[in-house]
């Protein structure tokens, strides 16, 4: 046939080289570059204000659970800076006693918040020794997006000249650091910012379910700039961005759904009914 | 009792040539086990009880007869073998069987190989016999047994007295009163009437002996696709420098599997020392590789790993690495300006990285997650070492746009008991429940998801039923709780926290 048509050759080599010219730059590459631009370019939400001139990437920001029942937000705080930043993959530090005390990371929960398990490499060391003589090698790793450790307790390893080694490393090779401590109370480091995070009253979503996550979030410290911001923030998984809770709608009942690419909107499942009691 | 004297020297400090035994418990009464040249000269058999043996030795010393430490023993020097031939085999107690078929050219014939095996053992303490064979059972044979000097094998194996059979005791004393003392004896006879007097396996003994059969012979290692090594004139005493032979080696070894078009995952150096020790050090790496600096790298982390430094002791004198696990890895490109490398490199870097730590910390500490078909929640997921190839892109649920989150980012296993101190309604959560010393009011809550159990895998005990609920309290934090068990199911079921949510 397409001997035949002449000009239907024609216009098939030029589809065959338009995606040959095309190909060197990845989907993958593609959509790092527009989630790095985005982080970039100044955000015209206004609910991001209080994170303007902070959380910039590569370099060590400390986040504090207010208290020890506020590890998780404090956790989940931690894993939407990441997302929100595109600073993929997350190597994820954790200590064996972090296993006992607050239980093994369920990769379907991380996948919830956006973080999906291919982009996410978990190392469990024996002890804090251990956990930062491997933060110290992967700050250095230049292909991490962010390095994510997780402390529980006083960790004096910690301590100002490990933070400003890991600073260095950060600077050096543009990984994220990202330091958690659960139980801890502040102590001086080398960290660009310190957070104190909280959980917060999420928005109620129909039939006073949970919502979305919900942060209070206190700016402690930030170099060479005006700290304490407050605000109260809430985690948005499918834009990968900081809501203002006031400014939260519950999607209507089979309004405003997006249409998934590929597929019918006949095979979607209808809107969730929320059940309660 | 060589491993004794080499184990435990102190014991033999200032004592002469004093005879020695080991003892067993057979029965209700100890008897020697095995006994030393001068306790044999003194007329003592093995077997005889003890209290019989001390009557006719008064001076005799006594050891308990330890078979485990024996075995672990005979393995070492089975490894230590390993310098003279890949296939190394055990036949406990007390024989080591190396085919050298092909394995002597280094040594200029099988005679200098044998020589410098009994020197080595000499040096250690260790008197060994050994005898060649067609077989590994003519030589087992022979080296148990030697008996007269004989023109050729065939004859040597002829004149082995006919416990060289290997048969019980019974039999073998059968046997000597019927009038055959040697193995020739036995052979002369039509095998048809031996096995239908001792069984089956006596005559298969014979038919070894005089080579018709063979038994499979098991080693103890499978070959090593590219093995490369280096020996030594005089042995090298510091671990720098078997360092940069093993990297001269890799270079070797690299060179190899370009040439196969291969890349190895799995790479293991063997130091053997002087003394007979051997240290092995294994590598692995997420991907195949022929990188020598990587490599060096991760041998570097291991050495630090090690629980106990490497002791180079005597020094090495022969140095092996074999990559145990080869895998396709075409023949790689230089890298041209301006190409579209970098996503490929960042890859690169964060493999090298999960090699390095795996070999630091171990391979289980570095992980990743995968899916698996479950739908009870702590069983729907794996963590994987981060080494291992990375499998197909797995599937995992996709999220619902608009949907908060329906999975907790903790999750306890075992799940920990909470008390619901507040009246509930049926089906409800529970208005407040306490968990780790601490009450919490709940504000929000969402639920039931009910999630049953696998009824189709355990018939015998029904699994009760899970009603998840997604509960917030008034402070804002999130946990996921369940009740075990639904009312018709149970009279008091029991509430769980399963999860903590950001």
């Amino acid at each position: 046939m397409l001997e035949k048509f002449p000009a239907w050759r024609f216009r098939y080599e030029n589809i065959t080289r338009t995606r040959v010219s095309d190909s060197p730059l990845s989907i993958a590459e593609l959509r790092q570059l527009v989630a790095g631009g985005a982080a970039t370019q100044a955000d015209p939400r206004p609910a991001d204000a209080w994170r303007r001139g902070g959380l910039a990437r590569g370099q060590l920001h400390e986040i504090y659970a207010a208290e020890d029942a506020d590890g998780p937000a404090a956790i989940g705080f931690a894993v939407a800076v990441a997302l929100a930043a595109g600073a993929l993959p997350v190597l994820w530090l954790r200590t064996e006693g972090h296993e006992a005390a607050t239980g093994r990371l369920h990769a379907t929960g991380l996948l919830e918040l956006g973080l999906a398990p291919d982009a996410l490499l978990l190392v469990v060391v024996p002890d804090e020794d251990a956990a930062l003589r491997t933060a110290a090698d992967a700050a250095r790793c230049a292909g991490l997006g962010t390095l994510l450790v997780e402390s529980r307790g006083r960790a004096p390893g910690l301590d100002l000249t490990a933070t400003r080694r890991l600073m260095l490393a950060a600077e050096a090779s543009g990984v994220t650091v990202l330091s958690v401590r659960v139980g801890a109370a502040v102590c001086p480091s080398a960290a660009a910012t310190r957070w104190a995070v909280a959980a917060c009253p999420s928005t109620a979503l129909a039939a006073d379910a949970p919502g979305a996550p919900a942060f209070e979030i206190e700016c402690l410290r930030r170099r060479g700039g005006p700290a304490g911001t407050r605000a109260r923030v809430e985690w948005n998984r499918d834009d990968r961005c900081f809501d203002d809770p006031s400014s939260y709608q519950a999607p209507l009942a089979g309004a405003g759904v997006p249409l998934a690419v590929g597929g019918p909107a006949a095979r979607r499942p209808a809107a969730p009914v929320r059940r309660a009691g | 009792m060589d491993r004794l004297r080499a184990d435990r020297p102190h014991l033999f400090v200032g004592r002469g040539e004093q005879p020695l035994a080991l003892t067993e418990r057979v029965g209700g009464a100890i008897r020697l086990a095995a006994l030393d040249r001068s306790a044999l000269l003194a007329g003592l058999v093995p077997g005889l009880t003890l209290a019989d043996a001390r009557a006719r030795v008064p001076e005799l010393e006594v050891f308990e007869a330890d078979p485990h430490a024996d075995h672990a023993w005979l393995e070492r020097l089975a490894d230590g073998c390993a310098r003279y031939t890949p296939t190394v085999s055990l036949a406990p107690p007390d024989t080591l069987l190396l085919d050298i078929a092909g394995c002597t050219h280094a040594f200029e014939g099988e005679r200098f190989l044998a020589a410098d095996v009994e020197g080595r053992l000499a040096r250690r303490g260790v008197i060994a016999r050994h005898a060649f064979g067609d077989t590994p059972e003519v030589a087992h044979a022979l080296a148990r047994y030697a008996g007269a000097p004989a023109p050729d094998e065939k004859g040597a194996v002829r004149r082995l007295p006919v416990a060289a059979l290997g048969l019980d005791a019974d039999d073998t004393a059968a046997l000597v009163a019927a009038g055959l003392k040697t193995v020739g004896d036995v052979m002369a006879r039509p095998l048809s009437g031996l096995a239908a007097r001792f069984g089956e396996e006596a005559a298969t003994a014979v038919r070894r002996l005089s080579g018709d059969t063979r038994a499979p012979v098991a080693a103890r290692r499978v070959a090593i696709p590219v093995v490369v090594e280096r020996r030594f004139a005089e042995p090298i005493a510091r671990t720098e420098f078997a360092l940069a032979v093993i990297a001269e080696l890799a270079g070797e070894a690299a060179d190899m599997l370009e040439q196969r078009r291969e890349g190895g995952r799995r790479w293991e150096a063997r130091l053997f020392r002087a003394d007979g020790q051997v240290q092995r050090l294994r590598v692995e790496t997420a991907r195949p590789t022929r990188d020598v600096a990587a490599l060096m790298r991760l041998f570097a982390e291991r050495i630090d790993a090690l629980a106990d430094p490497l002791d180079p002791g005597f020094g090495y004198d022969l140095i092996r690495l074999g990559v145990v696990l080869a895998e396709r890895l075409e023949g790689s490109q230089l890298k041209l300006e301006g190409g579209h490398v970098r996503a490929k490199d960042r890859e690169g870097e964060v493999g090298a990285l999960v090699d390095r730590l795996s070999t630091r910390l171990g391979r289980g500490r570095v992980r990743r997650f995968a899916p698996r078909e479950s739908h009870i929640p702590e069983q729907a997921e794996l963590m994987l070492p981060a080494a291992q190839a990375p499998s197909p892109a797995p599937d995992w649920l996709a999220t619902e746009p608009g949907e908060p989150p329906l999975r907790p980012i903790y999750l306890f296993d075992p799940p920990q008991p909470i008390d619901s101190i507040a009246a509930e309604t049926p089906d409800g959560p529970p208005a407040r429940f306490r968990w780790r010393r601490a009450v919490h009011d709940v504000a929000r809550a969402e639920g039931p998801e009910r999630i049953a159990g696998e009824w189709w895998r355990r018939h015998d005990a029904p699994v009760p039923t899970r009603d998840y609920f997604r509960v917030e309290d008034r402070r804002g934090r999130r946990y996921w709780i369940f009740r075990h068990g639904l009312y018709a199911e149970t009279e008091r079921p029991r509430w769980y926290v399963h999860g903590l949510f950001a």
